[in-house]
């Protein structure tokens, strides 16, 4: 796979060599580590940087959208000790695979963006926290930091600067919940990732219980853009609120998926022309927009949608890690939250009670709907389960869970209220299964 | 219980924290032993645990928490299958079907010979390659329709 199409592209620019391009010697080729050799070569002060990530309204994209800066400034830096800054590259959001390509093909801007964020905070340690289950992107990750400590970007006194940082990969072994933050910092500290309480946030009480600031991958592989191109000029690629481009992984029935990087406030009908429209020309019947746990939109909402936070949040939905996960007529919609919800009661670390049980319960119930064993009372049942999880719990993973049986009931009653009654998928079960297109290959 | 190549393997992890924080290395200490091992038995985790300095219990805690870690014995190859949504809409759980047809055995099951386990995997962040199957942790397959799979499982002996 690579990022298969861009408009006003930053980060994938010069990507176009695929596997040939990611080593060092390439990306200084095309202007990398000019924006770290600046900052430190001119002296140019923290509050500098900050500023300009600010000014740029990038906004956090591993999903929830804060605006980066801001978090940025929340780090005590003049705090004497040590201080971290981390990566969440555990990407394991159904439907999002950005973050996978960026390590691959430019896994240079996720280091140099991390030396700079740890130069503006103050930070002298990081960890790239990185998805188990792409293991040869975390090797490729090893390779590239050993390229970068011999070529003197990392490491103690970087370019006779007198700034010190180390880098080092961490890798993940199959637990979604480690994407969230303080689970990914447990699971750092060699323990089960389970969330931790907020507050302390992890600027004050983060990895080892010292200052600690995590941000998604894409997140840092656009600060030496930012730096490069001047705040202001990446918020304006994008709209108001919603600063520069962002890669959106499209999956499910299109006939290119792939990764896109497009400017934020792109309309989506102009994303879904790129994913070479729908696969077999069929039509479009719903969208998660945001990866699996944001709530689906119907096809005739989407399709007025731009990507870009605002838009889809209007739209009842979330843009999340801009996970565009499209399914076309073909798709049973109770087919399709049965297996979303098996995977958050799967993934739920067991830690709070409403969770733990509740996802089960979410599972259980819509399970038996798929198999033709649902109860008159079981949309009731389902929206009642929700409200009992929803902000009853440590972490997000309980709402998340929550949000697609809310929404997928919501727009989609009648086929659930048609299994209910007939015991059966209102979409023919060998259409369904045309439209994964598995056994064209050889029938 | 580990050759010395893995020991140094495990001590260039714990290189990579603070001194006073080796346990932060027992996620990939615990990888390398299943690498060399096959599979973590009890024994396997109480070595990887008094490695590093930690109660065996902790070092448990977390073998049983990530799923890729195998708390019993898995065929030479384990085949771990992704049916997720992303995956399901482009034939993923009909790979897993297929799969299941061709080698004979449901998921959580090995082959006769000890050649194969079958997993039903959990989203590997790979989407855009549907449907996808990792072999043993550690090498990503893409695109899998049939012709794939059974090329892959020719490889596979």
């Amino acid at each position: 796979m690579a990022i298969l199409g861009a408009i006003n592209p930053m980060l994938s620019v010069g990507l176009e060599g695929g596997d040939k391009a990611w080593r060092l010697a390439d990306y200084v080729r095309r202007g990398g580590y000019a924006a770290l050799r600046r900052i430190l070569e001119e002296k140019l002060p923290q509050e500098y940087v900050i500023n300009e990530v600010k000014k740029s309204v990038l906004r956090g994209r591993g999903g929830a959208g804060f605006p980066t800066g801001l978090k940025w400034s929340f780090m005590p830096r003049s705090f004497p000790g040590d201080k971290y800054v981390v990566c969440n590259s555990d990407e394991g959001e159904p439907g999002t695979f950005k973050d996978r390509d960026l390590l691959r093909y430019d896994p240079h801007s996720v280091i140099e963006g991390m030396a700079i964020a740890a130069f503006a905070m103050g930070a002298t340690r990081g960890y790239n926290y990185i998805h188990g289950e792409i293991w040869e992107i975390y090797e490729r990750f090893e390779e590239a930091l050993d390229e970068a400590r011999a070529a003197g970007f990392l490491g103690k006194d970087i370019l006779g600067s007198g700034f010190s940082f180390e880098l080092f990969a961490h890798h993940g072994y199959g637990a979604y919940i480690c994407g969230e933050e303080t689970a990914l910092l447990e699971s750092i500290e060699g323990k089960k990732g389970q969330p931790r309480f907020k507050p302390p946030f992890p600027a004050s009480f983060g990895l080892y219980g010292k200052p600690t600031t995590i941000n998604n991958t894409e997140t840092f592989a656009s600060i030496p853009y930012i730096l490069n191109l001047g705040g202001e000029h990446f918020l304006e690629v994008g709209k108001a609120n919603n600063g520069g481009t962002k890669l959106f992984s499209v999956s499910g029935h299109v006939n290119r998926p792939g990764n896109y990087e497009v400017p934020l406030g792109t309309p989506f009908v102009t994303l879904l022309e790129m994913a070479g429209g729908m696969r077999g020309g069929r039509k479009l019947k719903a969208c998660i927009p945001g990866g699996s746990s944001s709530p689906v939109v119907p096809a005739a909402t989407m399709m007025e949608c731009t990507m870009d936070y605002d838009s889809i949040s209007k739209a009842g939905s979330m843009l999340g890690s801009g996970a565009v996960i499209v399914m076309d007529e073909t798709t049973c919609m109770v087919k399709a939250l049965e297996r979303l919800s098996f995977f958050y009661y799967e993934e739920s670390c067991g830690q709070c009670t409403p969770c733990r049980e509740g996802t089960n319960w979410l599972y259980k119930v819509v399970h038996r709907i798929e198999h033709g064993q649902g109860r008159g009372d079981d949309l009731d049942l389902l929206a009642s389960i929700t409200t009992n999880i929803m902000g009853r719990t440590i972490c997000a993973l309980g709402d998340a869970a929550s949000m697609p049986v809310q929404s997928f009931v919501k727009h989609y009653g009648d086929e659930f209220a048609y299994h209910i009654e007939h015991k059966k998928c209102l979409v023919p079960v060998d259409v369904q299964r045309a439209g994964s297109g598995f056994f064209t290959a050889t029938v | 219980m580990l050759t010395s190549e893995s020991l140094k393997r495990i001590d260039r992890e714990i290189a990579k924290y603070p001194a006073d924080q080796k346990q932060s290395a027992v996620m990939a200490a615990l990888a390398i032993a299943q690498q060399e091992r096959g599979w973590l038995s009890s024994e396997a985790i109480e070595f990887v645990a008094a490695y590093l300095g930690m109660a065996p219990i902790a070092a448990y805690e977390v073998a049983t928490f990530y799923n890729m870690y195998d708390l019993e014995p898995v065929g030479k190859y384990k085949l771990s299958v992704c049916t997720n949504l992303p995956c399901m809409l482009t034939g993923g759980v009909d790979a897993g079907e297929y799969l299941k047809r061709k080698l004979g055995i449901g998921y959580n099951e090995t082959t006769p010979d000890g050649l194969i386990t079958l997993k039903e995997g959990e989203c590997m962040g790979a989407c855009g390659d549907a449907p996808v199957m990792i072999v043993n942790n550690r090498r990503m397959c893409s695109w899998m329709n049939p012709e794939q799979i059974d090329k892959l499982l020719a490889e596979l002996k």
